[in-house]
């Protein structure tokens, strides 16, 4: 057994009390009566009134939605092809290019993306706004689904593809009945990701955006720039809690499968 | 009557159910099948063995559609199956890690072939049922993959796979998974199901006894290509080269200097108890095993002489079966009687020569190598009378398996020979002991001569 | 037949979005600085033929370059920027380890709840991390108020608006990505390794340093290479987080574009900041690879 030492405790206390109090004073000041951040004048949650009544961050928060559902779906189907491409098709001409181009949108500067995209558009002549935000971010969040789901498949055991094939399947209905249910996991927390990255994203949001689709981080940028502000506050603590919920169960669900299959393996043992 | 006989290669009018001609299989550079021909017949239960990296697998997978050949045709039932997609071939596999479907229970993964042909629902569930009953999986049959056992596994993966029916069964490695003691029951049970279905089985492995177990011919690869197809027997007591006795089995491999003993061509040392040729035994036209050792099998096998016949090119021509019979009585003091011709081999300086009658006169002169199985050899610690062969030697180490033992004897001139005894006394009754000086002594007919 | 569409969809979309883009802006880095707003010169007239090509390689310069040379606020904006993102990498590092650490010497019951607690905060979004520094580090901030309360400070300090606030944000939210390769290298360490030194005499410290921080390396070396290599070019930190005199290359990009409309020089100034980054990025690359080959 290891030796759980002082240290270790102390040093997880204090990282964990770091990645957290930040967060945990936001929320707190989400219930401050006063508009001052600094000073507690009693629980209040007037903010979360004000931020419901506040059209311009409604209207924000209904364009970044859109924006995240439409580009992590159209992610999550290019990304799941480009990694059974990437995993899958041998080699075939360029292939060292499209590797390239799958991994280098992970590590280029969101500044350089932005700005690049920017300029293809106006290149192009299309006028900016949902469109081109969502074709932009739908550019490096298939990056990150094709990493997710690439790493699946790399442990993927192949002759379960090619047992579907030896039984009559059609490449096409191997893929639909037996890969894509082995893999929809990847595929999921892919597609989450990709939503996650696109409801946060200010950078390339900004430079692909145009009038009237101003999304939520966008708005946030602009307003916090000014300064703390309890309405912001109660709009993070939202997110945080949104997200807080997610996650939680998310692993809960995934937990409770990975407990049930071991149990499941052990009774398969025993009875043998 | 030949008939009945199930020996479809030895009849030049079989037509072969799959035929390899000249098939090779390069990737890059590296060729893994070397221009290879083979013929496989109905209802055979043939196993590719070899070592890793030998081509057994790509053979099997160009069987199953997965490669094709870089060159050269292979056919099924008469027709070139190259360009045929495994979806489209009346062949099926059982993987090496079964490749179960996890997301399907036991009964979907069983119908999920049969789904794919367009089939009514009832023939696919009553087919179903049926493999379930075959393979004794009936109560599994809701159960996902990761709730069964390793040996249920199996089975299900054998259903899955001879639920279609298919003309010719691919075995990958399909017991290599499963622990000593199940692996042997399995092999049973395989073969059993192959009989009742009547299906062609495929099977690669590298495991040799699981080989000769199951299998109606074995064919030994090595880098691409066949070193020797034959029944398990003759691979066994005949093997055609240094690496074939290696591979399978122990063996015991003495090097010398071949002389013709007589120019007289090779009698047949017990003609008496030779049947017609191309006769099988009867243990082979049975092919049915008995759960019983292996050994036993053998055994029976051994009985009946016919085997140097059936080498389909056996480098030393005539190989007349030596029988245990031979080996057991080699100590009885009768008057060595020794039939004439084969070689004599000069092994060692300042002992007699080695005897063997079944050697091929032509490699006169010729540097070669006796291959001596373990247990041919009889081990005493007087001289034997009336034996062809005897040398002397100190007992180095001895090991002991509990049904068998092993001894380690080092002959003069530092060669290091095994021995094996079955151990039909108690432990404390045998005399031999470390250290001892022993004679090993052996039969003219015991080895084989193998030229280098 | 099949294959190539699969392979066609994204490949297109990437060349498309990815490629292409890429190749617009090495072009117009190299256009002239003239015109502030499109449509920038050159363009490429197909129609001329031999012509055309030619006079549009004529008219491609180093100007752009040129000017970030000799203008010294931008090769200052780049060492500036790959001192911060040094600093702050080696930080992170210091923060990091401890905690993977810790994690990985948890009992193995407690450890899914770790990682989840470390990941929670990379699924939360960026901005509003950034952002809960603001309240805590301003003048009148949580931290300012809890110092002077308990007497440590009689002034308030001045931290937001300044290198160090941009070094707090950039080791808070990268936090994650330090600690995550590490601690999957330290989990995947063998307990006996450390009783085997040990064993043969070395203290408990000493079998630390020689056994499991070695062991550890392929961890720390990529955490490291996935906090600097996106701090170099940073852009949200340093201008939530730091002063006017906060140099960071992406903060420059950005002023270039948004507040001087200076097209060209932004471009050309995202160019030199990839050179800078495809160094690490092919550093990064080969120590993934190591890793993966020493796995199989």
């Amino acid at each position: 057994m290891r030796r759980f030492s002082w240290f270790n405790a102390t040093s997880l206390t204090l990282g964990f009390a770091f990645l957290y109090l930040p967060m945990i004073i936001l929320v707190i000041y989400s219930f401050n009566e006063s508009r001052l951040v600094t000073v507690w004048a009693g629980f209040s949650t007037k903010w979360y009134g004000e931020l419901i009544q506040n059209e311009e961050f409604l209207g924000a928060a209904w364009v970044t939605a859109k924006v995240a559902f439409f580009s992590s779906c159209l992610a999550t189907v290019l990304g799941t092809m480009a990694a059974y491409v990437i995993v899958r098709a041998g080699r075939f001409k360029g292939r060292t290019l499209f590797s390239g181009m799958i991994y280098a949108p992970l590590v280029m500067p969101e500044v350089i993306t932005g700005l690049s995209l920017l300029l293809l558009f106006i290149g192009i002549g299309l006028d900016r706004g949902i469109l081109t935000v969502v074709l932009a971010h739908t550019t490096f969040a298939m990056c990150y689904v094709s990493v997710v789901v690439s790493s699946r498949l790399v442990s993927f055991d192949r002759s379960l593809e090619e047992a579907a094939l030896d039984l009559g399947c059609s490449p096409f209905e191997a893929f639909r009945l037996v890969t894509l249910p082995i893999i929809a996991p990847a595929v999921i927390s892919g597609w989450l990701l990709a939503f996650t990255l696109s409801l946060d994203d200010l950078v390339i949001a900004s430079f692909t955006t145009g009038p009237g689709a101003t999304t939520l981080p966008i708005k946030v940028f602009s307003a916090v720039r000014l300064g703390v502000s309890p309405e912001i506050n109660a709009l993070s603590t939202l997110m945080i809690a949104i997200v807080t919920v997610g996650v939680i169960t998310a692993s809960l669900v995934s937990k409770r499968a990975a407990v049930q299959q071991a149990r499941d393996e052990r009774a398969a043992e025993r009875a043998e | 009557m030949a008939a009945s006989v199930f020996a479809p290669w030895t009849d030049p009018d079989q037509k072969p159910l799959i035929e390899f001609r000249n098939v090779t299989k390069r990737f890059g550079d590296f060729t893994a099948i070397n221009d290879l021909s083979l013929k496989i017949y109905e209802r055979e239960f043939f196993a590719l063995l070899g070592p890793s990296g030998c081509g057994k697998t790509t053979m099997m997978r160009m069987l199953a559609g997965f490669e094709t050949p870089t060159q050269g045709n292979i056919l099924l039932g008469g027709q070139v199956i190259d360009d045929v997609p495994p979806n489209k071939r009346a062949v099926n596999m059982m993987f090496q890690s079964y490749a179960l479907f996890p997301h399907l229970s036991i009964w979907d993964n069983i119908a999920f072939g049969l789904k794919r042909e367009s089939r009514d629902k009832a023939s696919i569930e009553a087919r179903v049922e049926e493999m379930l009953r075959l393979t004794r999986l009936t109560k599994f049959a809701l159960r996902k993959p990761h709730q069964i056992s390793g040996g249920q596994r199996q089975r299900v993966a054998l259903a899955r796979s001879l639920a279609k029916a298919p003309k010719l069964l691919l075995l990958d490695e399909p017991l290599g998974a499963l622990d000593k003691k199940l692996r042997e029951e399995t092999q049973f049970e395989l073969m059993d199901i192959q009989e009742k279905t009547g299906t062609t089985f495929v099977i690669v492995t590298h495991d040799q006894e699981e080989a000769m177990t199951v299998a109606s011919r074995v064919a030994v690869m090595d880098e691409g290509r066949l070193v020797q197809v034959s029944t398990p027997d003759v691979i066994y007591e005949a093997p055609n080269s240094v690496y074939v006795a290696g591979f399978i089995g122990d063996v015991n491999l003495i090097k010398g200097t071949a002389s013709a003993r007589t120019t007289a061509t090779v009698e047949e040392p017990e003609a008496p108890t030779q049947p017609a040729e191309n006769t099988p035994s009867a243990a082979q036209q049975e092919r049915t095993p008995r759960p019983n050792s292996y050994g036993e099998w053998l055994h029976d096998t051994l009985l009946s002489p016919i085997l140097g016949k059936r080498v389909e090119a056996p480098k030393p021509k005539q190989l007349p079966a030596p029988t245990p019979e031979e080996t057991a009585t080699a100590k009885a003091a009768e008057a060595p009687d020794i039939p004439e011709g084969g070689l004599s081999l000069k092994w060692a300086d300042g002992e007699p020569d080695l005897i063997a009658v079944n050697g091929d006169p032509a490699l006169d002169g010729k540097e070669v190598t006796l291959a001596l199985r373990p247990e041919k050899f009889s081990i005493s610690k007087t001289k034997p009378t009336g034996v062809a062969n005897a040398v002397k030697g100190k007992v180095i180490d001895i090991g002991y398996l509990g049904n068998i033992s092993t001894y380690h004897v080092e002959l003069p001139g530092g060669l290091m020979v095994k021995s094996q005894v079955t151990n039909t006394r108690r432990i404390a009754r045998r005399d031999i002991t470390w250290e001892d000086t022993v004679w090993l002594s052996f039969t003219a007919t015991a080895g084989v001569v193998l030229p280098e | 037949m099949r294959r190539a569409v699969l392979i066609a969809i994204p490949y297109v979309w990437l060349v498309a979005l990815f490629l292409v883009p890429f190749l617009i802006v090495l072009k117009i880095s190299l256009s002239d600085i003239a015109l502030a707003r499109p449509p920038y010169t050159p363009q490429l007239d197909l129609a001329a033929g031999w012509d055309g090509i030619k006079s549009f390689f004529a008219a491609l310069d180093f100007e752009n370059f040129t000017f970030l040379a000799t203008d010294d606020l931008y090769w200052k904006a780049y060492l500036s920027s790959l001192k911060i993102a040094l600093v702050s990498t080696f930080l992170t590092l210091l923060v990091g380890y401890p905690i993977a650490y810790g994690m990985a010497r948890a009992a193995p019951e407690w450890r899914p709840t770790l990682l989840m607690l470390v990941i929670l905060p990379f699924w939360t979004s960026f901005l509003i991390r950034v952002y809960s520094w603001m309240g805590i580090l301003s003048t009148e901030g949580v931290l300012n108020q809890f110092l002077l309360g308990i007497g440590v400070i009689s002034e308030p300090l001045q931290i937001m608006n300044t290198n160090t606030a941009v070094y707090i944000g950039i080791v808070y939210t990268y936090l994650p990505f330090m600690i995550l390769p590490i601690y999957s290298a330290l989990e995947k360490l063998d307990d006996s390794l450390l009783e085997a030194a040990e064993d043969l005499g070395c203290s408990r410290l000493s079998a630390f340093w020689l056994v499991t921080i070695p062991l550890s390396t392929g961890g720390i070396v990529a955490g490291c290479f996935l906090v600097f290599i996106p701090a170099l070019g940073e852009f949200v930190i340093p201008s939530l987080l730091g002063g006017s005199d906060t140099l960071m290359i992406g903060k420059v990009l950005w002023e270039e574009f948004f507040s001087n409309r200076d097209w060209p020089v932004a471009s050309a100034v995202a160019v030199i900041l990839l050179l800078i980054l495809v160094i690490p990025i092919i550093l990064f690359q080969r120590n993934q690879q190591l890793a993966r080959e020493a796995d199989t």
